[in-house]
């Protein structure tokens, strides 16, 4: 570890601020842009309806109508930065309450299926990858073809038919039995229901991983050491894991990482299909509910993780690649 | 027994594919006022030889709904993948041209687009633009790009650096006319690949955000809404309502795929007298 790759991480982590900002930026620019009345949004059709015109203006005040844009940016950001993320309107909570539950709702979800589709894709696609042309490559990669067409909303619904509404093995929906008091919820009760929403999300995520990894294991098995270590007689797991292994995990390290933010947008149409409560689900009924304080705060929650996600994997790289360590990160 | 070789095979395939997205535009298009009439007499019927797809508790004909939902998503599909191509060739040649600084920007504005989960992306847009199909559609088409700029750019930064570039910028040829005369024919192949295979991710996501509810409108049934409506009826045993609309969403963004890949093998040269 010496000085270049410190100063490449913290390279790294200044992007990631510079662009949380202007996401949150973006964010809001879109969010002003958008045909909804604060003050109905806020107070209610019906009750801005009984209002006189000063008190209409009161409250535009208030609620800082009429300030410039900027000021409500900077005002809003610096609120932000504090942990004041707004009072959703759905919810009528603390919007930095609101995620914090629905989070580590979909949290044990995420991670069930990143680790499962992580995993089940890199062993699919090395199998792929070393056996190109034949019956098992064949299968995997009409497998894929077939998931990656398949939206994952639709896939959801199969499952729930077929496990559900027919076998009635799993529950139809939400993260806790119904009708039993807060404190009677097991683990394991959650663990049930999380079955096949975080099922759905691993099949799904499997596919895209799955088939980089092969193209990355047929670059190496096209290889010359490769060619030379068959020529000796090498096969099978051996030449796998002496040959293969630390060759094809840094491109799947990147891959893993960056699926975060597809498992993360998948679990907003299987949390919708399932009835899940988590942050996925609260992003439908914040943009459906034109709830705009939590739409944003889920927005660039999601955007810190996407992004953390990028710079584990470019720690991580240094941590299994040698040649960037010692300051090849730079080229 | 092989009667075709593999170049032909791939061509049948692209031949195939074509005839069954055009036929699923045009049945499409001409079905605008049947995917809306409705029928008491015939609600709530299983698929039989009359309606192949079975038919909703408003008596709609469901093969008739899911063939315009599609046709619209293809018709989105096209829409998003114009807008795509547009910028990326744009910002791919300006990265190639103008240097670094503009390159760093450009990339920069790719990781940010990258940023935000995408259907995360397309809610905030859909809600900016006050929902309805407009929202979908110009979110769609104003989404995709990001990942087609990066692919192309990538593919120029490695250009830049080959000999025949370089010994063109040697001999003095403008940046400019190296990026018309040798740059873009090279990327035009995974340009064209890049593009068909934008399709598949433009209308997955399309049905998603209207599977979501935004976009919502009773006149244009998008695919999206066809089987979110078809969710409420799933737990009284109408599987059929979900079944083929769905299926035939599969076998529309797998063509395109089988289409893109097909694409690829016939303009690599690497794979292209196999």
């Amino acid at each position: 570890m010496n000085r270049r790759w410190y100063i490449f991480i913290l390279k790294n982590l200044i992007r990631i601020v510079l662009l949380t900002v202007c996401i949150s930026i973006v964010t809001f620019a879109l969010m002003k842009a958008s045909p909804i009345d604060p003050l109905q949004a806020n107070v209610g059709q019906a009750a801005l309806g009984s209002m006189s015109q000063e008190q209409k203006e009161k409250l535009e005040e208030y609620w800082g109508v009429n300030t410039p844009p900027v000021q409500q940016y900077l005002s809003w950001a610096g609120d932000f930065v504090r942990g004041d993320m707004g009072t959703s309107l759905l919810y009528r909570q603390p919007v930095t309450k609101v995620i914090a539950v629905k989070l580590s709702n979909s949290l044990m979800l995420l991670a069930i299926a990143w680790i499962l589709s992580g995993i089940l894709g890199f062993a699919l696609g090395v199998i792929s990858g070393m056996n190109r042309g034949r019956l098992a490559d064949k299968l995997i990669k009409g497998y894929c073809l077939i998931i990656s067409s398949t939206p994952a909303f639709w896939l959801a619904l199969l499952l729930l038919m077929i496990f559900s509404v027919w076998l009635h093995i799993f529950p139809i929906g939400l993260s806790v039995p119904i009708g039993v008091e807060a404190s009677g919820v097991t683990l394991a009760d959650r663990i049930y229901h999380a079955v096949l929403p975080a099922l759905t999300l691993s099949i799904t995520g499997v596919s895209n991983i799955a088939l980089h990894t092969r193209e990355k294991m047929i670059d190496i098995m096209e290889s010359d050491y490769v060619l030379f270590a068959r020529m000796r007689g090498e096969k099978g797991w051996r030449l796998f894991r002496y040959y293969g292994f630390r060759n094809v995990l840094l491109p799947a390290v990147t891959l893993q990482f960056a699926s975060i933010s597809e498992i993360f947008g998948g679990s907003v149409l299987v949390e919708q299909v399932f009835s899940y409560p988590g942050l996925g689900q609260a992003a439908v009924a914040a943009g459906l509910g034109s709830d705009l304080p939590l739409l944003m705060a889920i927005t660039i929650v999601s955007a810190l993780i996407v992004f953390g996600g990028n710079l584990t994997a470019n720690i991580l790289y240094g941590l299994i690649d040698p040649r960037i360590r010692r300051g090849g990160a730079e080229k | 027994m092989k009667i075709l070789n593999r170049r032909q095979r791939v061509i049948l395939g692209i031949i195939f594919s074509i005839i069954f997205l055009a036929a699923v535009c045009i049945f499409g298009s001409l079905g605008t006022e049947a995917a809306r009439v409705t029928d008491f007499s015939r609600k709530n019927l299983a698929p039989c030889a009359e309606y192949i797809f079975g038919t909703d508790w408003l008596g709609r004909d469901m093969l008739v709904r899911t063939l315009k939902g599609l046709s619209i998503s293809i018709f989105i599909g096209i829409a998003a993948a114009a807008f795509s191509a547009a910028v990326a060739l744009v910002l791919g040649i300006a990265s190639a041209t103008m240097g670094k600084t503009v390159d760093a920007v450009i990339s920069f504005i790719i990781d940010l687009i990258m940023g935000v989960p995408h259907i995360l992306l397309l809610i905030l847009i859909s809600v900016a633009l006050g929902k309805g199909l407009k929202g979908v559609v110009i979110g769609v088409a104003l989404t995709h790009w990001a990942s087609l700029a990066r692919l192309i750019r990538a593919e120029v930064i490695q250009l830049r650096e080959s000999p025949y570039i370089q010994i063109a910028a040697k001999l003095g040829k403008s940046k400019w006319y190296i990026a018309r005369k040798h740059m873009i024919p090279h990327l035009l192949p995974q340009f064209l690949v890049g593009l068909v295979l934008l399709f598949p991710h433009a209308i997955l996501h399309e049905s998603s955000v209207t599977f979501l509810g935004f976009g919502l409108s009773t006149e244009q049934p998008a695919i999206g809404i066809v089987l979110s409506e078809s969710m409420k009826y799933l737990v009284t045993g109408k599987w059929w309502l979900a079944l083929f609309p769905g299926i035939l969403l599969v076998a529309t963004v797998m063509v395109f795929y089988v289409l893109g890949e097909s694409m690829r093998k016939l303009l690599d040269p690497g794979s292209a007298h196999e």
